[in-house]
């Protein structure tokens, strides 16, 4: 079994290894191999699309955290030119779980902020599996400031399973750290725009998702905490993680319908995994169409627009 | 009950409440959670829930503290109409409802925070508390709309604000509106200080999760309780992640003092005076004339 499938994408998978073998035996029998491959690239097409119309949330959950998903990196690759990667929160660390730099959207230039979970061990290792500790979000704040400074708008890519829960994390106040940039990105004086492309892990997502328009891929998740967190606290098992995801409420569709964000991106038939490119290519019109409507507000205004719709939150 | 007890007439049948098996009468003698010492329940109540044996720390409801905190017969009490949402329809071995009503009915209180305006030592105040008895003082959106309206009205009357904030962290039966509340009272706090308002935060046992990471860490001044536990992530997440054992004393105001994380560690009996000096000299007004700022 391959691990860069999930369970309920085995049977697609089995398919397209199929047609992958077909691709490589010799046309010299009577059948027409040509034929045969089509029949079952369309019946890969169609058993792709029958089960991601019915997903269930948990395996929207699964999607989300799919160990093959784009991450931040493989966006800056495809959605931005141009780009100059910025380290370090000027006191302690790199910073390396989020990337930050500066890099063109469609010529405009802009700030880059994302999480990054890596994909390799090594690369999970340096970036620590996604958690920010204090000095990334320092460090975060750093590079917002500086946008701010030079009036580039700020673009955020939100993917983290949480904060980082560790000792020298809580011994730098992490809490404070996570505070300090919601309170600074509340009034931070240029245009921001959040996207959740994989897990958008309570506060260690937020720490970098306070923006003036705020939207979800697909099959991301959004979440106060963890399905396991919640289902180990009022289930008291953490077995019960689907039950939990389901009644937070997690899916881009749930949090789209309770108007808690802006708008939901759709992905490639199969998953953003499936279609690096085309996912790239859809993130990156949506986020110049929504960039080009708030480059338009002078900043007063822009800045009263984030604080109306913050306080909103929660108002009947 | 037991089988035994079941079978009894009902005259017969006597209650046996909890403080009864602890040997203790319920309403006049009470332990300290701490030093197990047994405490006179209305000396208690004068010390401020403070153990005057051990000076052990205990909880105090929000509207207690409010009341003991602010100058009497100053103060009134706001954001009273606000009410919780249940907006996901949230069941796990109870309804969010369910459990709602039920914090409600053991409280008095319609939520997990009060807010009260008024006077310290004669300084415009607004004043809010955490209620950790009403769902671990868990941030809802009800919560998170209170302290919205506690900083506005500090806006209007040119009010210094107080947060003493008792909180597991965000309430998760609300979902992301909850985690939201993170931001909406970060983003209130910079009006306050755009008004050049001072916000004293107060840490008090515990301050966890979304209410440590958002409006507790924003004060102008951060003072704690002796030894409450603060942090970001609780202690048992932490253990589990890394493997190892917790330093002695980490995550308690001492720890934080030491780690350049608060400004101060004030006993309760003395807050009243320290916040009163810190925000007269923030406000530029003269010392409050009174007794106990004199130190007599």
């Amino acid at each position: 079994m391959n691990l860069n499938y999930l369970d309920f994408e085995q049977p697609i998978a089995d398919l397209k290894d199929k047609i992958e073998e077909l691709r490589h035996v010799d046309s010299d029998g009577g059948v027409n191999i040509a034929d045969e491959i089509q029949r079952l690239e369309k019946k890969a097409q169609e058993l792709t699309e029958s089960t991601f119309s019915k997903l269930t949330t948990w395996q929207k959950v699964q999607l989300a955290r799919h160990p093959m998903r784009p991450y931040t990196q493989d966006y800056i690759d495809r959605v931005f030119t141009d780009f100059d990667e910025l380290h370090g929160d000027r006191h302690l660390d790199d910073g390396a779980t989020i990337i930050c730099g500066v890099a063109r959207l469609d010529g405009v230039p802009v700030v880059v902020i994302g999480q990054q979970k890596g994909r390799k061990t090594q690369e999970k290792l340096k970036h620590n599996f996604g958690m920010p500790k204090p000095e990334d979000y320092r460090k975060a704040l750093r590079v917002m400031q500086l946008a701010e400074r030079f009036k580039l708008p700020v673009i955020t890519l939100i993917d983290t399973p949480g904060a980082y829960p560790g000792i020298d994390a809580e011994a730098r106040n992490q809490s404070e750290a996570i505070a300090r940039n919601l309170y600074e990105m509340a009034k931070l004086e240029t245009p921001i725009i959040c996207t959740v492309i994989g897990e958008g892990g309570s506060g260690g997502a937020l720490a970098i998702g306070v923006g003036d328009c705020v939207m979800m891929l697909q099959y991301s998740i959004y979440s106060v905490i963890s399905p396991e967190g919640c289902a180990s606290i009022l289930w008291k098992s953490a077995e019960k993680s689907a039950q939990a995801a389901e009644a937070m409420g997690v899916t881009a569709d749930r949090v789209m319908g309770l108007n808690l964000i802006d708008k939901i991106i759709p992905e490639p038939i199969g998953g953003a995994h499936g279609d690096y490119d085309l996912m790239a290519v859809t993130l990156k019109s949506t986020l110049s169409e929504q960039l080009r409507k708030l480059s338009q507000l002078p900043t007063d205004q822009l800045l009263e627009r984030r604080y109306q719709r913050l306080m909103a939150y929660g108002l009947r | 009950m037991s089988w035994l007890k079941r079978l009894l007439p009902s005259k017969i049948r006597t209650e046996s409440s909890a403080s009864e098996k602890r040997g203790v009468p319920e309403g006049i003698w009470s332990r300290c959670t701490c030093c197990t010492a047994m405490l006179y329940a209305k000396e208690l109540e004068k010390s401020l829930q403070v153990c005057p044996k051990c000076n052990h720390h205990m909880a105090i409801s929000a509207r207690n503290r409010l009341v003991s905190f602010l100058d009497q017969d100053s103060i009134v009490e706001i954001a009273t109409t606000v009410v919780a949402t249940d907006w996901l329809k949230f069941k796990d071995s109870k309804r969010y409802k369910d459990r709602l009503l039920a914090a409600q009915k053991k409280s008095g209180e319609q939520e997990a925070a009060v807010v009260m305006k008024g006077r310290l030592h004669g300084l415009p105040v607004v004043a809010c508390a955490f209620d950790f008895d009403f769902i671990g003082g868990s941030m809802g959106s009800a919560l998170g709309e209170k302290f919205v309206q506690g900083v506005n009205e500090c806006l209007k009357s040119h009010s210094a604000f107080i947060c003493f904030s008792a909180s597991g962290g965000a309430r998760m039966q609300e979902g992301l509106i909850s985690l939201l509340q993170m931001a909406k009272t970060s983003a209130s706090l910079t009006r306050l200080h755009q008004a050049g308002l001072p916000f004293i935060s107060v840490l008090t046992n515990p301050t966890m999760g979304g209410v440590s990471a958002s409006l507790a860490m924003l004060g102008d001044v951060i003072i704690a309780e002796p030894k409450a536990l603060i942090g970001f992530a609780g202690p048992r997440v932490i253990e589990q992640t890394v493997r190892e054992k917790l330093p002695e004393g980490f995550q308690t105001s001492e720890f934080l003092l030491a780690h350049g994380a608060i400004d101060m560690i004030v006993s309760r009996q003395d807050m009243r005076t320290a916040a009163a000096r810190l925000i007269a000299k923030l406000m530029k007004q003269e010392a409050p004339l009174s007794m106990e700022l004199l130190g007599i």
